[in-house]
């Protein structure tokens, strides 16, 4: 599904990724954990095209999207939903017009269709659909977090998402609603989803196969029982601070 | 310091680059689909209804301070009945180009940088293009044809106001007749200059676009950022406009002088 060969990338002259391998396989789930800076990120631009790497190739299913030009990304696109940092939302617009924004751009869908669409939307993702005419800057960072996944997920039906930093700055009721939305979107949907995080506790809960980078590079790549035994003194020290969250959830899964 | 000149001007021809890359995307953007039509017509009423008291304003009283001081130096040489063609010429020419274009410089082009910069550091151009829409289409475009037609609209707007600004300053403080002052304006009316007042703002919407665009599509560092670029996009902008009205003037006294 997706498969990073050797990918070397950074801005302007400061080096971000270094030869970064992984290979995410259809209906897999993968967590990518590192601190602050090491390049997570980058990894979703890479993925989305929104940046093309120095050196290495990028293929989503199978096709290779260094160099392709913008008619064809756009194409590769629509197979990706992407929940940015902060949601991204367009402030200038309404909830509902963020909404079915893929729809007023894309189709010939009437207003009150879009709408309805907008509502169910909004229902999926348990917000309170009369949220619609209310702005970007009205609504809490929890909030603003799910009406971005309902964009995402109102827009091409993807079979990819890609979260950033979910839940970063959320407070823990938040937190855990969008949290309990991502399992939503991966058993209900069976959607596979990609997300970036430096919250460990958090990650764990939400899929089975970890990548930790650190410095631009991948320093592991498997699954929770790897990471937890593995004796790589960086992701030793990674995950340091969060060991008994780390044994809390393998104690759980093994009840 | 001569290796500081070096990466100054090396770092000067990449952004020249840049933007040229940039103003040719723009152009290129104009034509074909999607056509962002109502964006395109908010853009115009923005900036044409937005700037309109600015440049009446600034018009009025740029003419009637030319007016007043043409006619004391005139009246030296008892020439006041030539009050009419000085003005129809200077404000033509270049007072109604260069006023509006710094007027709409100052205004439009931080506005532009600003909002394009505020959704670049929030994500927001990622998030269109992850959504299939091309930003540069959608947001860049029409502010580029939106300046195009509203820029010369406003300057023709300016140029009128500013002659009857200088005509009340006749009638009332030089006591020049109407009729004197109106034919000796309807004199300077011709091809030459007309098509030199209409060109100069035209090439000035391009600048203006082109500037105020460039650095909203590529502000960096948050809030600061926006910031620096909005200021950095009126003072290159208004930079540029005098320094090619300078061109735009050489180039047109070489070729159209005939006509002027």
């Amino acid at each position: 599904m997706i498969r990073f060969e050797n990918v070397n990338f950074g801005y302007d002259e400061r080096q971000v990724l270094h030869d970064v391998s992984f290979h995410i396989k259809p209906g897999e789930s993968r967590i990518f954990l590192g601190p602050s800076g090491s390049g997570k990120s980058t990894i979703l631009r890479l993925i989305l095209g929104l940046d093309c790497p120095w050196s290495g190739q990028i293929y989503i299913d199978g096709e290779n999207i260094c160099g392709q030009k913008l008619k064809k990304l756009q194409q590769i696109r629509k197979r990706i939903g992407m929940v940015f940092q902060d949601g991204a939302l367009f402030d200038s617009m309404t909830i509902g017009e963020n909404v079915g924004y893929y729809l007023f751009e894309h189709t010939n869908m009437q207003e009150d269709e879009i709408e309805h669409e907008a509502r169910r939307m909004l229902e999926f993702v348990d917000l309170d659909p009369d949220i619609l005419d209310k702005l970007p800057e009205e609504l809490s960072g929890g909030m603003r977090r799910r009406v971005a996944i309902a964009r995402a997920l109102l827009s091409t039906r993807p079979k990819i998402m890609l979260f950033d930093e979910p839940t970063t700055g959320l407070d823990p009721q938040s937190t855990q609603n969008v949290m309990n939305l991502i399992m939503k979107l991966r058993q209900e949907e069976n959607i596979a989803v990609i997300i970036v995080t430096h919250q460990i506790a958090d990650a764990l809960k939400l899929a089975d196969k970890f990548v930790v980078i650190q410095n631009g590079l991948v320093r592991f790549d498997g699954d929770m029982e790897e990471l937890r035994t593995s004796t790589q003194p960086e992701v030793q020290g990674f995950l340091t601070p969060f060991r008994e969250s780390i044994n809390e959830v393998v104690k759980r899964d093994f009840v | 310091m001569i290796g500081k000149l070096y990466r100054g001007g090396r770092k000067f021809v990449y952004e020249i680059d840049r933007l040229t890359r940039f103003s040719v995307k723009m152009v290129l953007s104009c034509f074909g689909r999607p056509i962002y039509l109502s964006e395109t017509m908010e853009q115009m009423y923005l900036i044409g209804i937005g700037s309109l008291f600015l440049v009446v304003l600034t018009g009025i009283f740029a003419g009637q301070a030319m007016a007043l001081q043409f006619s004391n130096e005139l009246a030296d040489f008892g020439s006041k009945n030539y009050l009419g063609r000085i003005m129809s010429l200077a404000i033509l020419r270049e007072l109604g180009p260069i006023l509006t274009g710094l007027m709409v410089a100052a205004r439009v082009a931080a506005g532009i940088t600003a909002e394009i910069g505020s959704m670049k550091s929030s994500n927001q151009l990622d998030a269109l293009l992850a959504f299939g829409v091309d930003p540069i289409r959608k947001l860049a475009a029409p502010r580029l044809l939106a300046l195009v037609v509203m820029v010369p609209v406003l300057t023709i707007i300016c140029d009128v106001i500013a002659i009857v600004g200088g005509w009340i300053i006749a009638i009332f403080l030089a006591h020049i007749t109407s009729t004197t002052y109106l034919s000796a304006v309807n004199e300077r009316l011709t091809f030459g200059n007309v098509f030199m007042g209409v060109l100069k703002p035209v090439v000035f919407a391009l600048i203006i676009a082109f500037i105020s665009c460039y650095k909203g599509f590529t502000t960096r560092g948050g809030t600061k950022g926006v910031g620096q670029s909005t200021t950095e996009s009126v003072m290159i902008s208004s930079i540029s406009i005098l320094i090619i009205n300078f061109v735009l003037t050489k180039v047109v006294f070489s070729y159209l002088k005939g006509y002027l």
